[in-house]
């Protein structure tokens, strides 16, 4: 409860000191907001006590704090990033506003996390989906970005609607809301089934896995970056927990049913992202569809089914948050200063600003999975847990995947290092926040992988069907 | 002797080349790390070879264990026998020999040793780890400097071979990972905890069924990397448009990767699968031999004659594994020293020659031995060495193989025998073919009446691979003995696994 409340309060907090700032000196509120999160994000280290609210509605345990952390720690690293474009003179009469609904959506996934029945999952999810419309539509007197938030409002009311119909059969068929009391009734009835798959349908908006993926790449295209980042890292990972959380308790008794359905969903969502993202010029459409592709790795480590597969669903989300960050760290610095967003933009950017390019090749070489970076761990964790399922051939399929994405990073890694430019990036200093930014996820990417120590933590809170 | 120390000089080196200014800098610190490292590969020999004389038998020494992660017993877990030291020598001397004939290097300097050491120091640790995990690990990190290395530096088509060249090892190494994660999970028929050593693992006998799968995805990914037909068609294009001493460093040592670990953990640790499905890679191992030696034959770039005769060699090491018994084997692994310090060699020499006449080709160059007698005489040793003369390595390696494999009594390993033996005659072909159009003959440009001959450098990096060659071809006892004690438990297991 710990982590929610130090939320609410520093939103409240901003909220008062935004009514006392003149517009002139909004800026001022920048340093302090980020120095908060991080002071929260620290915070929620400290050992808590497990406990329930609400009759049970709210549950916190060991693992659910863990989880929270690690989105804490991706949120305050996308703060730390936006400041250099929150600071553009367009931007200035709404920076408050920014680190008020991104709180607003961390507090709602929070509870979603949390939450013990679904009626608490569901406000968590609405809190968590509604500001980041608002969000994505941020950069108001852009064309793309208004697109982009209301298609985000769109999908999220339709993925909702499906969401809510499918819990809806789920209480007709069971008579209770309540995750532990549900859980034994779940018996495979059709109606049960039928609940189940429009549940995961909404969920599956949610994480954008394909064939519900189709909103994914305009909404990141169009959604200032830092706000990209948020939706493929952080609000994604949050979704990709519970998603775990609730296939392993709610739905247990038919894992039989769901690990089928995974399994095609997955080998389609690996396959079409991968594709699709070999085509891609403009980076932050290219990395939308790289994030597809890596939910699908995800789902790899559910399907595992076992402690080992969450932990390595935990992990390997940890992993990723530090290496997407750092590719749209990298990409929404160099938007910002020269708003260029294209591949060919790249061309011979090593040559200009070496240590942008080499912050962007690790974090691309780390999703590619190459070692001795963190994702090297994650994946290899993921396809362990999947073959000790004994999904061989799935595993492959998965694999040979990872060779085309390996493609794909590598043309931009190609781009930036190999190709020489008439007219490259011109060298430009960055300002200490986006370094900053880039070396907490450098530590990630670099550290990660090595400490042992991380991996044994989150193996220790998860659980696994049996 | 602590073995981390062959990981630790080279990432050492690359923190001092990353703290360099000049370009000056940067190749010297390069040239004391890597000098460092060939002596700490010599006193590893040496020490090696001490404990042996005194009596410690154990199957791998120089043992270091640490748990990395608990959960997934993943350990960091490093040892030789008398296979890996071999490699390692191989390894060092031809990372030194790299550095020398690297020293014309202009461009981003400090990123070419930088990427080129971080390389070294993934072969280094795929040869001392005994745990798969941390095997892969060093594997991958071997490959991937590779992408940079051809792209940045290199010449011609280079976009396209680097590419090609990354895909397709990744794609190997994809092969791998499932191999090497069906061997973890599969590790402990007998119940007990999982494991990734490989020791251990190699003490168990797997069910029928799984070896059958995960046999050939480990040979196959391996043998991507050692350039078995038809897999092999990144190399040809990858070493031409390499640079001089990525070139060397990849045919020379990157390319027995495949070989090694063929040998070492899709033969040994799968024993029976090999027996069963072994006829199948022989005969790809032998098209590979007869169709690299016949490749070379009618290709006048000098780059692409050296690759093609890689494939060739590089299938004998696998031909030479798949006959199963103790002589050929030790075969196998002298053929990958010879071939590697004599590949080395060879792409030096071209990486020299190239530099001074800019081209490639043999038909616009000759006479060479006239204005460049150093090159043109090294170049010869390393042709007498490649196809087989008494008196250098080459044919202490090749006549081991066909002894060995010979001693297979069945009209199919005999056939495979004769039809790879029978690659040494056109090996001579192209070699003589080189030389004679090359180096011997009228000077055809008037140009190139002005070149010079080897400067220092050059000399420092192509006397030391000679004197390898040489030392092996007159004293090749001590090295065989020390590899086959290292064979020694693999060919036990694998003898009765046939009966």
């Amino acid at each position: 409860m710990r982590q929610e409340l130090l939320l609410i309060a520093i939103a409240v907090i901003l909220l008062i000191v935004e009514i006392f700032l003149p517009d002139s000196r909004k800026q001022r509120i920048i340093l302090p907001a980020i120095l908060m999160m991080a002071a929260a994000t620290v915070a929620g280290f400290f050992p808590g006590t497990p406990g329930e609210l609400f009759g049970g509605m709210y549950q916190s345990t060991r693992l659910t704090m863990m989880l929270k952390n690690i989105l804490n720690i991706g949120v305050l690293i996308v703060f730390i990033q936006s400041v250099d474009w929150l600071k553009q003179p367009q931007n200035q009469d709404r920076i408050s506003e920014y680190f008020l609904l991104m709180l607003s959506t961390l507090i709602g996934m929070n509870y979603m996390i949390s939450a013990g029945d679904f009626l608490m999952f569901y406000i968590g999810l609405e809190l968590a989906t509604i500001p980041i419309a608002a969000l994505a539509a941020y950069e108001r007197m852009k064309e793309r970005s208004a697109e982009a938030g209301v298609k985000l409002i769109f999908i999220s009311a339709l993925s909702s609607g499906v969401l809510l119909y499918g819990l809806s059969m789920i209480y007709g068929t069971t008579g209770t809301m309540y995750f532990k009391d549900i859980a034994p009734l779940i018996t495979g009835a059709p109606l049960q089934v039928l609940a189940f798959i429009f549940f995961f349908s909404g969920m599956a908006f949610k994480i954008s896995l394909v064939p519900f993926h189709l909103w994914t790449a305009d909404v990141y295209e169009g959604a200032p970056v830092n706000v990209t980042s948020y939706l493929s890292v952080i609000s994604k990972g949050a979704a990709v927990f519970i998603f775990t959380i609730i296939l392993y308790t709610v739905f247990a008794k038919i894992a039989v049913m769901w690990s089928d359905l995974l399994y095609i969903i997955t080998i389609l969502t690996i396959t079409v992202g991968n594709l699709f993202a070999l085509r891609q010029q403009n980076l932050k459409r290219f990395l939308a569809f790289s994030s597809i592709a890596q939910a699908g790795f995800i789902l790899l480590g559910i399907i595992g089914q076992s402690q080992l597969g969450m932990a390595t669903v935990v992990y390997f989300a940890l992993v990723y948050i530090f290496s997407n960050l750092g590719a749209f760290g990298v990409i929404g610095i160099i938007s910002n200063r020269t708003g260029k967003e294209n591949m060919s933009d790249y061309d011979g950017l090593y040559r200009t600003n070496p240590n942008l390019s080499l912050v962007m090749m690790l974090a691309l070489f780390s999703l590619a999975g190459i070692p001795p970076l963190a994702g090297f761990f994650g994946k290899f964790f993921l396809f362990t847990a999947a073959v000790n399922q004994g999904y061989y051939i799935f595993t492959l399929i998965a694999l040979i995947n990872t060779i085309i994405s390996l493609y794909y990073y590598l043309l931009v890694i190609k781009a930036m290092l190999l190709n020489r430019s008439d007219n490259p990036i011109a060298h430009f200093r960055s300002d200490s926040y986006s370094r900053i930014g880039l070396l907490i996820c450098v530590a990630g990417i670099m550290a990660v992988g090595f400490a042992s120590v991380i991996y044994e933590m989150v193996f220790s809170l998860s659980f696994g069907l049996y | 002797m602590s073995l981390s120390i062959f990981i630790i000089i080279p990432l050492l080196t690359v923190a001092g080349i990353l703290l360099c200014k000049t370009h000056q800098q940067v190749k010297w610190v390069a040239v004391v790390g890597m000098s460092l490292q060939l002596l700490s590969a010599i006193t590893l020999i040496l020490m090696f070879l001490a404990e042996r004389r005194a009596g410690n038998m154990a199957e791998v020494i120089f043992t270091q264990d640490y748990v990395w992660y608990q959960t997934l017993n993943i350990h960091y877990f490093v040892g030789v026998d008398g296979v890996s030291v071999a490699m390692i020598g191989l390894t060092a001397l031809v990372v030194f020999a790299g550095i020398f004939a690297s020293w014309d290097v202009t461009d981003l300097p400090r990123e070419f040793f930088t990427s080129l050491i971080l390389l070294a120091s993934g072969v280094f640790g795929f040869f001392i780890s005994l745990d798969l995990f941390t095997m892969f690990l060093f594997y991958e990190l071997a490959v991937i400097p590779m992408y940079l290395l051809i792209g940045i530096w290199g010449s011609g088509p280079r976009h396209y071979s680097a590419m090609k060249l990354t895909l397709m090892l990744m794609g190997g190494s994809a092969f791998i990972l499932l191999g090497i994660v069906g061997l973890y999970i599969n590790s402990a028929p007998g119940g007990g905890p999982l494991t990734f050593d490989l020791i251990r693992i190699s003490k168990e006998t797997l069910p029928m069924d799984i070896q059958r799968f995960l046999f050939p995805l480990l040979f196959i990914g391996f043998g991507v990397l050692g350039a078995m037909f038809p897999f092999h068609t990144w190399s040809p294009d990858g070493h031409a448009s390499a640079p001089t001493a990525v070139s060397m460093l990849h045919a020379g040592v990157l390319m027995k990767l495949g070989g090694y670990g063929c040998y070492r953990v899709a033969v040994f640790l799968l024993p029976q699968a090999a027996h069963e499905m072994g006829w199948i890679f022989l005969i790809l191992a032998t098209i590979g031999v007869i169709y690299g030696a016949l490749g070379a034959i009618w290709q006048k770039d000098l780059k692409y004659i050296n690759a093609y005769s890689s494939v060739s060699h590089c299938a004998l090491v696998l031909f030479a594994i798949l006959m199963f018994n103790q002589t050929a084997m030790n075969g196998a692994i002298m053929q990958m020293i010879s071939h590697g310090i004599m590949t080395a060699l060879f792409f030096a020499l071209i990486g020299m020659i190239y530099g001074r006449t800019h081209t490639r080709y043999i038909n616009e160059m000759g006479g060479l031995m006239k204005v460049m007698p150093f090159l043109a005489v090294a170049y010869v040793i390393g042709g007498l060495a490649s196809l087989g003369l008494p008196g250098f390595s080459g044919f202490v390696a090749e006549m081991t193989i066909f002894v060995g494999s010979f001693q297979n009594a069945d009209t199919f390993h005999r056939v495979a025998t004769i039809i790879a033996a029978s690659s040494i005659v056109v090996t001579a072909v192209y070699i003589l073919r080189v030389v004679g159009i090359l180096l011997l003959g009228q000077i055809r440009n008037p140009e190139y009446e002005s070149l010079t001959d080897a400067k220092w450098h050059d000399k420092i990096s192509v006397v030391a691979l000679i004197a390898g060659i040489t030392f092996i071809g007159m004293a090749p006892l001590w090295l065989s003995d020390m590899i086959n004690g290292g064979l020694g438990p693999v060919v036990q297991k694998l003898m009765t696994a046939g009966n």
